[in-house]
């Protein structure tokens, strides 16, 4: 790359050619501030927060998409340049919704920064607001309108998953951000993935918070209430608390949701290697009895939604499997009520978790077993247990580490800890396959070629048992869109076996986990980062193997029989069914 | 080819359209047969002549007679008397301007005699629709040179380079510069486009063009792909202008049946197709970018700038995109040469524009005038001065993007700078008279209205900005501003034209900022003294019945749709109660004595 020499407030750098002015201040160790921008999803220089004053230029440029050329002098504090943010800062604070004490986003808000680094000390224009939607009706996300400063974030972030239902809205002074027709989030083809809250700056796109149920529970004692929580929760929750991101937080999360007043926390991750169990025996079998193949992961909600609605040609591929919390949640109505001899009726399960589209996955009328009970009572994302920990007076950081209850569903492997980062549910797999076929302990058993966010599908051909196959591994439903337009096209190799998350980098990055400043993201890969700590945890771990997981193998001798077997599929197993997007009864209402 | 004595030219543009003349056009077929003329006398429909404020207009040639706001019932009396007595209908000659304009001595000639018509060179002279007509005047004579002769494309750029032409849109950028970086870029896909979204409120020369002599911006828009490398061009026109839609559509399908367009031209082994993309008519489709985005068929929001088009513009390729006015100088440039286009205008502005004359002027209409003729010049020599003896006050050029140019400036010379430096600019052509009764804020708000609705929403000054500043007029002008908003609105204007993305933003304050500049002291009286002394802005004005004047004949308080005005018939003046008043006008209207007055 070509290199050019830039002076930016007198401060001479060398960057390449295809840097912005932002990105060559930043080298320059110069901070523009940003809004609408968010980087490898929303450049589009809508904001104008980020303006500069450029030599020679006819007018002020949005640093974070001009481009530098060789020679340019950049004035980042001119007071051309200060007047014009700070009127640009009080135009778009007088269209937004100021109820910042009450607001979701207090203390963790950009423009609520951006208006403390500028001294806004008051709106000089204010006026009426723009026409904005309230829309809570979905179990996932909240759309408030009325704190949209129309970045357009959400937005690219939605189009950047290939999925496109959230888009601008009629125009000028009136223009919002929703989907086509304004219809509800509930009634759009929309797969919940949560992507959208994460790319938000303010809190106009929320979780639909169900913090409130979960404390009622703990506190109504006539309720067991049984907590799991996701593995990615634990390589992200710290960041809530200030820890530096990649920070592997698991036992002073356990020691913040024992003290929380549940009745049991467990980890998800007993779960996930029950999972393995079924889903690996769901494979050989497939490929023993001549099943439907590629065989697709059924652990990530926002992915089955996107194959119900976009792709339902592919649901003959979906492995059976519920997802792991789901699992989890059966078992604790059954296997766990028995054993503790309470009714099932009186036990609510909460699922703590990386992601919005499980709060919709547990309404699921799939997942509601013979008694009409769910399997899954309540879903909070990481950011809500965060909330619930400050809310108890916690202080997270000086808590102990401690682990989850260590009784019946307590124990996990070093298999399950991946799944939460991409490509780590088919390495998970593998292991436990490739020890089945080859019938002994292999002591190889790290899939290197399935891990990393370097490209958003991964392929790899494997060894086991003699036989090769072949996998792939997409994250994001723009890469899951891509490779099964090329599994219908023809044009992709025949695969085995394909781990698909709904987002990019998988659970550690999905729609629950806590937002980071887009200023913060111009410097990591969020998604490397947060893996890391979760590699970092099954390294460490006695066992890393979900087939030995001496609870679930308890468990199918104890209760459930064999893996795939008749209880097993009662419990364990789901359906899936075609959506239709934009029906015609939704239009019409 | 037949010979005919005598053509009968009816205007068909939108104008004299929309005053019947097709009806017009009818009769001529119907009646000159009917005389047994029709050997002998052509009726030719034609684009504008210009002189929309007298239409509809017939024009008969040998002579040369112009006859003015002909009525279908006129027809058999020119064709009686003109066409086989040779007497011409004086009765329909004269132009109809108020006797008691400052313009009535005036030779009214003026308004063509002060023109140059180069870019509306054909219209109003030939039939749009057929392809011979615009042939026979020189019509893809410069095309045809150029490709019989395999012109090096650099030399072609280079002398429209040297013809100083600069875009007509509005921006001003000089033409063969655009022609040649889009040429410099390497690339087996580009594309030439052409901007027919012309949006501005009261301006149609581009439709025009487009209406009177569309092949003159096919032969232009090919010559570009030529010198360019492009072989696909895209038309992006306003489906509001269906005339032109059609035209276009007639002039693109004749030019494929001449192969003057489509594969191997004029059998040089170029080819260049043409299509054309209709508008919704937002007006930032009228912004390059966003135009572009509009033909690739996303939501017209502009996007920045770098990339220029001219690297990266539709579909990603490199791309020209230039107006229609434009587009029509071209050809003439090639064929009479740089030199003398060059010799046209001002130092830094050469050749002429094409200016769409409206508001309170005589003779509204479509004028084209040399750079560097003075706003007198058009108002009141070519435009016929100002009507019902109203003295004048400013103009306004670049329409909703542009500003007020007051009456000191009146010799202001117009070209690109000039009227950047008068707080204006060229824009497309929009050209808006004002008289004394025009309030100044007033006409600012007019302004930001437009801009408040046709902003595109993306960029956060000017979604909110024009809004905001919408307000603070609109605070102004009802009697509840303070000085306070003045600055405010001033500071809001500034960021806007600092801090937008587009130039739909960068100029939207224009109107504000240039009437806060020459007309600063109508907003202090609007806000100090709470007055507007033109009477326009109604939350200032009192209505008020001048009892010596008044007759007592109670019309108006017939009138009166809320009861505000009492009085005796015959016994007791009529007065208006204030409380009451909405002030809509009816008893000014209806007081055959004047007697109705504001205040």
């Amino acid at each position: 790359m070509n290199m050019v020499n830039v002076t930016i407030d007198g401060v001479s750098v060398q960057v390449p050619s295809n840097y912005t002015v932002l990105e060559a201040a930043k080298q320059a160790g110069i901070k523009i501030p940003t809004l609408c921008y968010l980087k490898d999803v929303n450049e589009v220089g809508a904001c104008r927060v980020c303006l500069v004053e450029i030599e020679k230029a006819r007018a002020l440029a949005a640093a974070c998409v001009m481009p530098v050329s060789e020679g340019m002098v950049v004035h980042t504090n001119s007071k051309k340049v200060r007047d014009t943010r700070k009127a640009t800062l009080e135009m778009i604070l007088s269209d937004h919704n100021r109820d910042c004490l009450s607001c979701i986003r207090n203390k963790n808000c950009e423009l609520q920064t951006l208006a403390e680094e500028y001294g806004i000390r008051k709106v000089t224009f204010e006026g009426v607001k723009s026409p904005s939607v309230y829309d809570d009706k979905s179990f996932s996300i909240v759309r408030d309108g009325s704190k949209c400063i129309k970045c357009g974030r959400c937005v690219s972030a939605c189009k950047k998953q290939g999925i496109g239902v959230l888009s601008f809205l009629n125009r000028g002074f009136s223009t919002s951000v929703g989907p086509a027709y304004d219809i509800s989030m509930a009634d759009a083809p929309c797969i919940y993935c949560g992507q959208c809250i994460v790319s938000c700056p303010v809190g106009a796109l929320h979780e639909k918070e169900d913090t409130d149920k979960v404390w009622d529970a703990i506190q109504d004692p006539s309720k067991h209430v049984v907590m799991q929580v996701a593995p990615a929760v634990r390589a992200a929750i710290g960041e809530e608390f200030g820890l530096p991101i990649g920070t592997r937080a698991t036992g002073k999360m356990f020691a913040a949701m024992k003290r929380l007043g549940a009745d049991k926390v467990y980890d998800t991750n007993w779960a996930a290697d029950l999972t393995i169990m079924e889903e690996g025996t769901e494979l050989l079998n497939r490929i023993k009895d001549g099943g439907v193949l590629p065989m697709i992961t059924s652990c990530s909600p926002g992915w089955i939604r996107f194959c119900e609605f976009y792709y339902p040609e592919f649901i003959p591929n979906l492995s059976t499997c519920k997802s792991p919390h789901e699992m989890e949640g059966a078992i604790i109505k059954s296997y766990y009520a028995k054993q503790n001899n309470i009714d099932p009726k009186d036990i609510v399960v909460v699922s703590v978790m990386p992601c919005t589209s499980k709060k919709t996955e547990a309404a699921r009328e799939q997942l509601v077993n013979a008694d009409g009970l769910r399997d899954v009572d309540i879903v909070i994302t990481t950011r809500e247990l965060a909330r619930m920990i400050r809310e108890a007076g916690l202080d997270f950081n000086s808590l102990p580490d401690e682990g989850p209850d260590q009784d019946l569903l307590g124990e996990y492997t070093g298999a399950a800890v991946i799944f939460g980062a991409t490509g780590g549910v088919m390495e998970a797999a593998v292991r436990t396959v490739a020890d089945i076929l080859e019938e002994k302990d292999l002591p190889e058993f790290e899939y290197k070629a399935v891990r990393g966010v370097d490209a958003d599908i991964k392929e790899a051909e494997l060894t086991l048992g003699g036989k090769n196959i072949r996998v792939a591994v997409a994250h994001s439903t723009a890469a899951a869109r891509k490779l099964l337009d090329a599994i219908k096209d023809g044009s992709a190799p025949e695969y085995t076996f394909i781990e698909i998350m709904g987002c990019s980098g998988g659970c550690v990055c999905g729609g629950g986990q806590p937002q980071v400043a887009a200023q913060k993201l111009m410097d990591i890969d969020l998604r490397a980062e947060r893996a890391k700590a979760l590699y970092e945890e099954d390294a460490i771990m006695p066992e890393r193997k979900s087939h030995k997981n001496s609870q679930v193998d308890k468990l199918y001798k104890e209760f459930l029989g064999t893996p795939n077997g008749h209880l097993a599929h009662e419990l364990l197993h789901t359906t899936y069914a075609k959506r239709e997007v934009y029906p015609d009864s939704i239009l019409e209402e | 080819m037949d010979l005919f004595r005598a053509h009968v030219l009816v205007c068909c543009g939108t104008g004299c359209t929309s005053s019947n003349s097709t009806k017009i056009l009818e009769q001529f077929e119907q009646q000159i047969p009917a005389q047994g003329l029709d050997k002998e006398v052509k009726v030719v429909h034609t684009g504008c002549f210009g002189l929309c404020a007298q239409g509809p207009i017939v024009v008969i040639y040998p002579e040369g007679v112009m006859y003015y706001r002909v009525t279908p019932e006129d027809v058999a009396e020119i064709v009686s008397e003109h066409l086989l007595k040779g007497r011409y209908v004086e009765r329909l000659m004269a132009p109809k301007t108020d006797k008691t304009s400052e313009s009535s001595s005036a030779n009214d000639s003026n308004f063509f005699k002060k023109q140059l018509r180069v870019a509306l060179r054909n219209c109003g002279n030939i039939n749009p629709e057929n392809i011979d007509e615009y042939i026979a005047n020189d019509g893809y004579q410069a095309l045809g040179k150029i490709l019989t002769e395999k012109r090096d494309p650099m030399d072609i750029i280079n002398e429209i380079k040297a013809s100083g032409l600069r875009g007509r849109g509005g921006g001003g950028f000089p033409t063969g510069t655009k022609w040649e970086f889009a040429a410099k870029v390497e690339n087996d896909t580009k594309y030439v486009c052409c901007n027919a979204d012309e949006g501005d409120p009261g301006a149609f020369m581009d439709r025009s063009i487009l209406e009177g002599d569309p092949h003159s911006v096919i032969e232009a828009m090919t010559i570009a792909g030529y010198c360019i490398g492009a072989h696909q061009g895209y038309v992006y026109i306003r489906a509001e202008y269906p005339i032109a839609v059609k035209r276009l559509q007639i002039a693109i399908s004749q030019a494929k049946e001449y192969g003057l367009l489509g594969e191997n031209i004029f059998d040089s082994g170029f080819s260049f197709d043409l299509d054309i993309r209709l508008g919704a008519g937002a007006f930032v489709c009228g912004e390059e970018t966003a135009l572009m985005r509009s033909i690739e068929g996303k939501r017209g929001n502009p996007t920045p700038r770098p990339p220029f088009p001219a690297v990266k513009g539709l579909f990603g390729k490199p791309t020209i995109l230039n107006n229609v006015e434009t587009y029509a100088n071209i050809p003439v440039i090639l064929n009479k040469g740089a030199e003398w286009f060059a010799s046209v205008g001002t130092e830094r502005s050469k050749g002429t524009k094409v200016f769409a004359l409206g508001g309170k002027v005589n003779n509204v209409g479509l004028v084209e005038i040399p750079m560097g003729t003075t706003v007198r010049e058009i108002v009141f020599d070519i435009g016929g001065g100002i009507p019902n003896g109203k003295a004048f006050k400013a103009v306004q050029t670049g329409g909703p993007s542009g500003g007020c140019i007051p009456a000191s400036l009146l010799d202001t010379p117009i070209d690109y700078d000039n009227l950047v430096a008068a707080g204006s600019m060229m824009g497309s052509g929009g050209m808006i008279v004002m008289d004394e009764d025009t309030c100044m804020v007033d006409i600012a708000k007019f302004f930001l209205e437009f801009t408040v609705d046709e902003s595109c929403g993306k960029c956060a000054p000017c979604r909110i900005g024009t809004k905001r500043m919408y307000e603070l007029l609109t605070k102004i002008t009802d009697g509840t501003g303070t000085l306070e908003d003045i600055d405010a609105l001033e500071e809001v204007a500034l960021s806007l034209k600092n801090g937008s993305l587009c130039a739909l933003g960068q100029t939207a304050a224009n109107p504000i900022l240039s009437t806060l500049k020459h007309f600063r002291d109508e907003y202090v009286e609007h806000v100090v003294d709470k007055k507007c002394r033109c009477h326009v802005c109604k939350g200032l004005t009192e209505y008020y019945i001048d009892p010596e004047i008044c007759k007592k004949c109670s019309l108006c308080a017939k009138k009166c749709p809320v009861n505000a005005i009492t009085g005796e018939v015959g016994k007791v003046a009529y007065s208006i109660d204030t409380t009451k008043c909405i002030k809509c006008g009816a008893c000014i209207e209806n007081c055959k004595f004047k007697a109705v007055k504001k205040r």
